[in-house]
């Protein structure tokens, strides 16, 4: 078997303490003063150990950003003098689309590389909208070949971004006939790109250019955010072009494997052109993902050109419209469609936008995507809170932008991408599917809240009268 | 073998408090400096709020959690307002909002706590029958009952008791006291006098336990004939006698919280004594791989289940399965294998530690699986002949009443029977040495923070209150036996299918914004 892709995880702390969702409260009124069998002593994890040294002193209370909410301190101090509430501070936390939760499981991911693990079952709404109205399947008895009985399956999370070869032609003489067009691959189903409107300085673009090339994948960047510094990881790098300035550089052409076009009036000349520059060059064009998207998929797709990157905006919704449809239905329209052209395996389609969660890459791939772009999370992966000071030019209180050493920066974002990773392949071995691109557009390895209302519960209460989800 | 008794008789319930200081409750009272210690309060209060043990006791702090809250205001013993002294308050106690979940809200804990404390149904007014995840088994409600269709029995004449064996093969029908039997949870991912109380529970109500795949303690030994004997695919513990001490054996092909993807103890919870049980080594994680190596078809599967009744003629056959898109066909496989019970693990339960992503995303919900293998087995002609098990975010009495109407026979509780022992839900079931409230842990000492009394009492008094739920359910639709439920899904009425003046005459759908 070929060498299995691997992501190097270690350990990058956090520059500060994550914001917890706990804060506990003292009523220190009522604290007996030097009770020997005071709780926070007592504590199974040890989180007051910075604190109870210094309670004969009486200070402030502080918040605790590690309470894991076992409330035993709660319920056995001898005055119960304590009670808890979610931290103000958690509160703030991002906004509807990127919730807290989020937040601080990414933090955690990018911290430990791992899957966040928990107890005691799903805590979460039944359904909402979103991707969270679609579970994936599971088979009982199918999986993936494994390398040993507790070893990790063999399941290949790589798709391509090149053109898909058509059957070959060979002449008389058995020689290829037809074009064999370039190949590129990239071994996880993602790559990056930094939101335009959130704190990103120099360092931080170092630090996903480096995370990128280190994870084997690529990230758009804009031409304009290139430096000497960037030079060394080119070769992952996707410059996005315009139509406009695309012969401003040609230099990043030659210098570029992947080259992406935002969608213009002059495109077909403009690829002509960059393809004058460089022959095999692979071509992305940068599509808005609003309701035209659709044709515009087909009408592109009959251009010389790999894959199409629709963006929506930075919930996931459809851009340009006053009903925007989320991501997960703008998938499956634009998927179908080039399907019922035949131009579907031609093409490969990523998206961008509201990508805040591992399940949102295989969720995305199963409505029809080849892969997804990050943005965000990127970010948070180096501790941005979503607070959005910094577009009102304020300081930002994660202080991404001070200096940050793009060692930890990438590492940060190498490990929140090995934790998606691992959990992608866990979704996908339950499902028996050992190719990410055998998952895309498999509607079949999943299911939808509306197919199942329909399935299970039409029979027995007849029709739905409430349309959507609440 | 476990005896088909019928002339078994409900055990008797009785207080069991809560093992820590300071019980959570819904409100919090707060005596101020004003008070005088006259003591009307404590006499006052017919709910023992304000204790008081003679007239020259000094004022202790309200035991808050019994207080009925506002609704006390309308009645003459109303503490807040007949203080002389003016030096209580009553308020919501404002740590509800960190405790509970949008399924497991925080009222229902609560309420679970009292009902396992006391062994009725809260006095409090806690909203236990519905949780706040705004779908499945929270829309679902029984319709409005017929007042004279009303059977005017007590509950000792109603029959709440299920068979697991309808296939007539000649081995023990096993009939359940409850319509519930306990989930597997395992050596080390419990503590054991947990495990050994759940058995003990079990014991009292007639009904079963299962050891899940951790092996099996000989402290469950008294209680053989009410243990289930789990096994799944790391074979843990998994040996001839345990398979011969058990009256019903489970092969567990998958789990709700974590379908296709095995199981996973952590290092740390492998102490001496769970590596000596599982025959490994101590501190290094266990695997429970995914799937049976042996199995991939349904004629492998009628092997094991063939080897199973050859070691243990009298033995029954459970098969725990997760709830794929093609759980129906599932469901029938393992029928035609020879099993007695399909059992349904839906995806959004489970106690144990498991990823995120899968909890909440992998297979659909039970809700859902419930009437579409029901349906199918009945389409197949062969529903009367097997027993059909849900579980997997059965949270109340009414989860499993409402689960019995869609079409299963009974359900199995898991999270439900570890709440009653305090269980807060906080989900770090795998963190270090384990649960801090000595539940999920075999830690040393934390594993020994409960003990079996305590723990029995507990989970008895949980299903008697549940019980008491069961009984008037039944009656007010003129059923005798929870049996006469199975399939009743004309009964219940689902708030999205209903037209809004319908739906305006039924409890809508608690639908707070939660911070989880």
């Amino acid at each position: 078997m070929p060498k299995k892709y691997h992501i190097p995880i270690n350990t990058a702390n956090p520059r500060q303490h994550p914001v917890g969702k706990y804060a506990t409260v003292e009523f220190r009124e009522d604290c007996a003063g030097s009770c020997k069998k005071c709780v926070k002593k007592k504590c199974v994890f040890g989180i007051f150990k910075d604190n109870y040294h210094h309670m004969s002193t009486m200070g402030e209370p502080e918040y605790l950003y590690t309470c894991l909410s076992c409330f035993r301190c709660v319920q056995e101090c001898t005055r119960g003098i304590f009670s808890r509430v979610i931290n103000p501070e958690y509160r703030t936390l991002g906004d509807e689309y990127w919730r807290p939760d989020i937040i601080n499981r990414l933090w955690y991911q990018a911290h430990t590389g791992k899957i966040p693990v928990s107890g005691a079952g799903y805590r979460g709404p039944f359904v909402a909208a979103g991707f969270d109205s679609m579970w994936t399947d599971m088979s009982e008895i199918v999986r993936p070949t494994r390398d040993g009985i507790h070893g990790r399956e063999y399941i290949n999370t790589c798709i391509e971004l090149s053109r898909r070869i058509s059957p070959l032609t060979f002449n008389d003489d058995m020689s290829l006939a037809s074009e064999a067009l370039p190949i590129l691959e990239i071994p996880i189903p993602l790559m990056f790109q930094l939101p335009e409107n959130l704190m990103i300085n120099q360092q931080v673009v170092e630090s996903a250019a480096k995370a990128a090339q280190g994870l084997g994948t690529l990230m758009i960047i804009r031409p304009e955010d290139y430096s000497d510094t960037l030079l060394l990881y080119a070769r992952s790098l996707i410059p996005g072009l315009t139509c406009d300035n695309a012969m401003d550089y040609k230099g990043l052409i030659l210098n570029s494997r992947v080259v992406e076009l935002a969608l213009g009036p002059d495109i077909e000349n403009t690829i002509r052109r960059i393809r004058g520059i460089k022959s095999d060059i692979i071509l992305m064009i940068r599509i808005p993902l609003d309701p035209d998207a659709a044709s515009r998929a087909l009408a592109v797709s009959a251009l010389e050109v790999d894959t199409l990157h629709f963006y929506a905006d930075e919930h996931g919704k459809e851009l340009n419209t006053g009903h925007p449809r989320f991501l997960k239905e703008m998938i499956r329209e634009i998927h179908i469609k080039l399907v019922n052209h035949f131009a579907r395996q031609r093409i490969n389609l990523v998206f961008s936008g509201g990508i805040a969660m591992a399940e949102h890459m295989a969720k995305s791939i199963i409505c029809g995507a080849d892969g997804v772009i990050v943005d965000i999370p990127l970010l948070i992966a180096l501790e941005c809170r979503l607070c959005y000071r910094c577009r009102k030019g304020l300081s930002c209180p994660a202080k991404i932008d001070s200096i940050i050493d793009p060692q930890w920066g990438s590492q940060r974002m190498i490990n929140l991408i090995g934790a998606w990773h691992n959990q992608l392949i866990e979704v996908m071995g339950a499902m028996g599917i050992r190719e990410a691109r055998r998952l895309r557009g498999e509607v079949g390895r999943s299911m939808w809240f509306e197919d199942l209302e329909m399935e299970s519960f039409g029979p027995i209460f007849g029709k739905r009268k409430i349309a959507g989800l609440k | 073998m476990k005896k088909n008794n019928v002339h078994f008789k409900f055990p008797k319930t009785a207080q069991v408090p809560d093992r820590f200081r300071n019980p959570i409750g819904k409100y919090t009272i707060r005596r101020n400096a004003r008070c005088v210690s006259c003591g009307l309060c404590a006499e006052l209060c017919p709910y023992g709020v304000h204790p008081r043990f003679d007239i020259y006791s000094k004022p202790l702090r309200p035991r808050d959690y019994k207080c009925i809250g506002f609704k006390c205001k309308e009645n003459d013993y109303f503490c807040i307002d007949r203080c002389p002294e003016q030096a209580l308050t009553l308020r919501l106690n404002p740590i509800l909002e960190t405790l509970g979940d949008y399924r497991w809200t925080a009222e229902m804990l609560i309420a679970h706590w009292e009902m396992a404390e006391t062994g009725n149904l809260p006095v409090v007014d806690l909203e236990y029958n519905l949780g706040n995840s705004g779908g499945g088994f929270d829309k679902i409600r029984f319709k409005i009952p017929d007042q004279r269709d009303y059977l005017d029995l007590r509950d000792e004449e109603i029959d709440t008791s299920i068979l697991l064996n309808k296939r007539g093969d000649g081995r023990s029908k096993l009939i359940n006291g409850i319509p519930c039997y306990g989930g597997g949870m395992s050596y080390g991912s419990t503590a054991l006098p947990v495990m050994v109380a759940r058995a003990r529970a079990a014991k009292l109500l007639n009904t079963l336990t299962c050891t899940g795949e951790g092996g099996y303690p000989l402290e469950l030994l008294p209680y053989a004939d009410h243990v289930i004997t789990q096994i799944a695919t790391g074979l843990f513990g998994v040996r001839e006698e345990t398979i011969l001490f058990a009256p019903m054996v489970e092969f567990k092909y998958a789990q709700g919280a974590k379908p296709g993807l095995g199981g996973h103890l952590l290092g740390d919870k492998v102490t001496p004594e769970v590596a000596a049980m599982r025959e490994t080594v101590a501190g290094n994680a266990l695997f429970s791989p995914f799937p049976f190596h042996s199995v991939y078809s349904v004629e492998d599967h009628k092997k094991h289940v063939d080897w199973v009744k050859e070691i243990n003629p009298g033995v029954l056959v459970s098969v725990k399965v997760s709830t794929p898109t093609d759980v129906d066909m599932v469901a029938v496989g393992s029928y035609y294998a020879g099993a007695h019970v399909v059992h349904l693990d839906g995806s959004y339960g489970g106690t144990g530690a498991a990823p995120d992503i899968a909890k909440k995303n992998i297979a659909m919900p039970i809700e859902y699986a419930i009437p579409k293998v029901h349906k199918f087995l009945q389409g197949e002609g062969v529903r009367d002949n097997i027993c059909l098990i849900a579980s997997g975010g059965i949270r109340n009495a009414l989860d499993v009443a409402k689960a019995i109407a869609l079409g299963a026979d009974g359900a199995v509780i898991g999270t439900a029977e570890l709440v009653a022992l305090e269980c807060v839900r906080c989900g770090h079931c795998e963190s270090g040495r384990g649960c801090a409230r000595g539940i999920a842990s075999t830690d040393h000492e934390l594993g020994h923070m409960i003990t079996e009394d305590w723990a029995t009492q507990r989970i008895v008094n949980m299903y008697m209150a549940w019980r008491k739920q069961w009984c008037e359910i039944l009656r007010q639709f003129g059923l005798k036996s929870i049996k006469e439920l199975v399939g009743r899904s004309d009964l219940l009425v689902h708030l999205d299918y209903l037209d809004e003046k319908e739906r305006s005459k039924y409890q809508p759908a608690p639908q707070a914004e939660l911070i989880i």
